[in-house]
């Protein structure tokens, strides 16, 4: 007999699963506030607040906070305008190649980062591009698009093809279909899929090793502070501050696709 | 009708005429709508990362001549029978067996939450699980690396537990264990296992999860009548049927361990994986053929991988 109610068993292994989840991100929030320069050492012998005025009047920071921001922005914006258009055309008509285009979105983010990185390095020597901001949004804005996309796609299928017909048949033409009936029903979809696009970009490290040269996103910040600790206490707070930093466009797409089944963040 | 038309074509003006005439041009031949919508992103990820790739896989055909460091750009498959030397194969038989336990690993901790979130948990408790495994899945992949250094650390949290509990002698005996041990638990193999089990675990939960919704709950009770006890129920019904959502699962967890350089090079040995031998091999040593070759082994494990998950159901599940 199985009963309604999940055995002592099931609940414990589930619950240590998402404290095994979870514990780790919240050392994050205690760290942040040790008076413990030189080491990790735990517990911490005290508690401060100076450490973050200290990172606040560190331009390196604000630089790399600056660049990594600039880059998710731009990336963005090109993978809406991209995976919005992929989406339309895959989703309103059948094609010849239609399922090759598909997979060409995906394949950005189901080949290992480490490939897509080393296979735009070489393109970027080949062709002889010097490093710029310009060289990591290529990058990022390649691998965003899918999560538009995904989006966008499943928002276009429950979207009725009825609807625009309508419009059209009102004697409305095309762009204004565009503008005051596709839009409106897509755009949760392209808000969603821009705040996820975001978050990646905001985060992404592999990639960008690669197509950075010098320049220092927060990432790449925080990737050498990992490999060579300089400042402990300084990484402690950027730490606090990324992991809320990109917490908030999931919270924000997860309560703008409540109750749908389209489900927010499945494509990272 | 005819007045509604009237209406909206005045309203529309000389100005909107050309855009109206582009508008019916465009809805007489869908071909052409279609072609500008897929010209954009077609051109982009055609030409910049098919480009790419194609520029990467041509290169691991060259090969480079070790004495003056010059790439010779002659059709060989030398560089990939380099892949075979006793060093090289070991990076990829050690980075391929760490993919293996890391997705078993995370696959035996992710069931048992899919499972409680899929059947037991509603309303309030379910958006509180499905957040539970989206903030962990889109926090920062070096925040999360770099909270795995604090807790590994010698005078981190974990030691200190295994102070407080006395057993510090267990924690000594492991890590002076072959293979698996090391100085410390940031510098051992075990080390670089847990992070990685750690930072793939909830790319696994959401695939078996929506696999187990769609096991019917009479099935599991009919099983029940039938005199089954709970884990040969879950044996021989609930397992093979969550079994394309567990393999859907896996294709996270094996690819992305399988192609990542970061977590080995700040937890762990120094001994290479694939990522970082690509790394390696691009950068410092300019060994670009070798780097592409490497690259190229992701990819046919994956190519191979998936073939095998799409024979057994794996993407009806995503």
């Amino acid at each position: 007999m199985h009963s309604d109610h999940a055995s002592l068993k099931l609940k414990i292994a589930a619950a240590a699963g998402l404290l095994f989840l979870h514990l780790p991100i919240a050392l994050i929030f205690v760290y942040a506030f040790t008076t413990e320069e030189k080491s990790f050492q735990w517990p911490p012998p005290g508690y401060t607040l100076k450490w973050f005025a200290a990172t606040w009047d560190r331009p390196d920071v604000w630089e790399a906070m600056a660049l990594s921001l600039k880059v998710a922005a731009i990336s963005t914006l090109l993978a809406m305008l991209l995976g919005t258009l992929c989406a339309a055309a895959v989703s309103r008509t059948k094609f010849f190649g239609r399922e090759s285009i598909s997979l060409l979105v995906i394949l950005p983010i189901a080949l290992p980062g480490v490939v897509t990185g080393i296979a735009l390095r070489s393109a970027f020597s080949i062709a002889e591009v010097p490093f710029s901001t310009w060289t990591i949004v290529l990058g990022h804005a390649t691998f965003c698009v899918v999560i538009v996309y995904n989006n966008a796609v499943a928002r276009f299928r429950r979207t009725s093809g009825s609807l625009i017909e309508a419009s059209m048949d009102l004697g409305a033409n095309l762009f204004q279909t565009l503008r005051h009936v596709i839009l409106p029903n897509i755009a949760t979809a392209l808000v969603v899929g821009g705040m996820l696009a975001f978050a990646l970009s905001f985060d992404e490290v592999i990639v960008t090793t690669f197509t950075a040269g010098q320049q220092q996103t927060l990432p790449i910040w925080m990737l050498e502070e990992l490999v060579r600790p300089r400042e402990r206490p300084v990484t402690n707070v950027v730490a606090m501050v990324v992991v809320l930093v990109t917490l908030l466009p999931i919270l924000g797409a997860y309560y703008l696709t409540r109750g749908t089944e389209a489900v927010a963040g499945q494509g990272k | 009708m005819t007045m509604a038309q009237t209406t909206a074509s005045a309203q529309i003006g000389p100005s909107e005429g050309v855009l109206t005439r582009l508008s019916d041009t465009l809805w007489r031949r869908p071909t052409l709508l279609l072609l500008i919508l897929l010209t954009p992103p077609a051109l982009w990820l055609g030409i910049i990362y098919l480009g790419s790739l194609f520029a990467l896989l041509l290169q691991s055909f060259f090969s480079i001549d070790h004495f003056t460091g010059l790439i010779n750009h002659e059709f060989t498959l030398a560089t990939y029978a380099e892949l075979f030397t006793p060093a090289n194969f070991d990076i990829i038989r050690r980075t391929v067996g760490m993919a293996a336990l890391v997705t078993v690993a995370s696959a035996v901790i992710a069931f048992p939450i899919a499972y409680y979130a899929a059947r037991y948990a509603k309303g309030a408790w379910r958006a509180l699980f499905y957040l539970g495994i989206m903030m962990p899945l889109w926090s920062s992949y070096l925040v999360k690396v770099y909270a795995w250094k604090l807790i590994l650390a010698k005078e981190g949290i974990l030691t200190w537990i295994f102070e407080g509990l006395h057993l510090t002698w267990l924690l000594d005996a492991y890590l002076a264990l072959p293979v698996i041990g090391g100085n410390s638990l940031s510098v051992s193999p075990t080390g670089t296992f847990l992070v990685f089990v750690y930072v793939w675990l909830p790319y696994i939960v959401l695939p078996i999860q929506a696999a187990l919704e769609r096991v019917p709950t009479s099935m599991l009770e009919a099983s029940g009548d039938l005199g089954a006890k709970p884990a040969q129920t879950f044996r021989h019904v609930l397992l093979p049927l969550a079994l394309p959502g567990v393999i859907a699962g896996s294709i996270f967890t094996f690819s992305l361990t399988l192609g990542d350089y970061i977590i080995p090079q700040i937890i762990g040995t120094s001994r290479l994986f694939i990522g970082q031998a690509v790394y390696q091999h691009q950068g410092i040593a300019g060994n670009i053929p070798l780097a592409a070759a490497f690259a190229v082994v992701p990819i046919v494990i994956m190519g191979v991988y998936l073939w095998i998950a799409k024979r057994m159901g794996a993407f009806d599940a995503l």
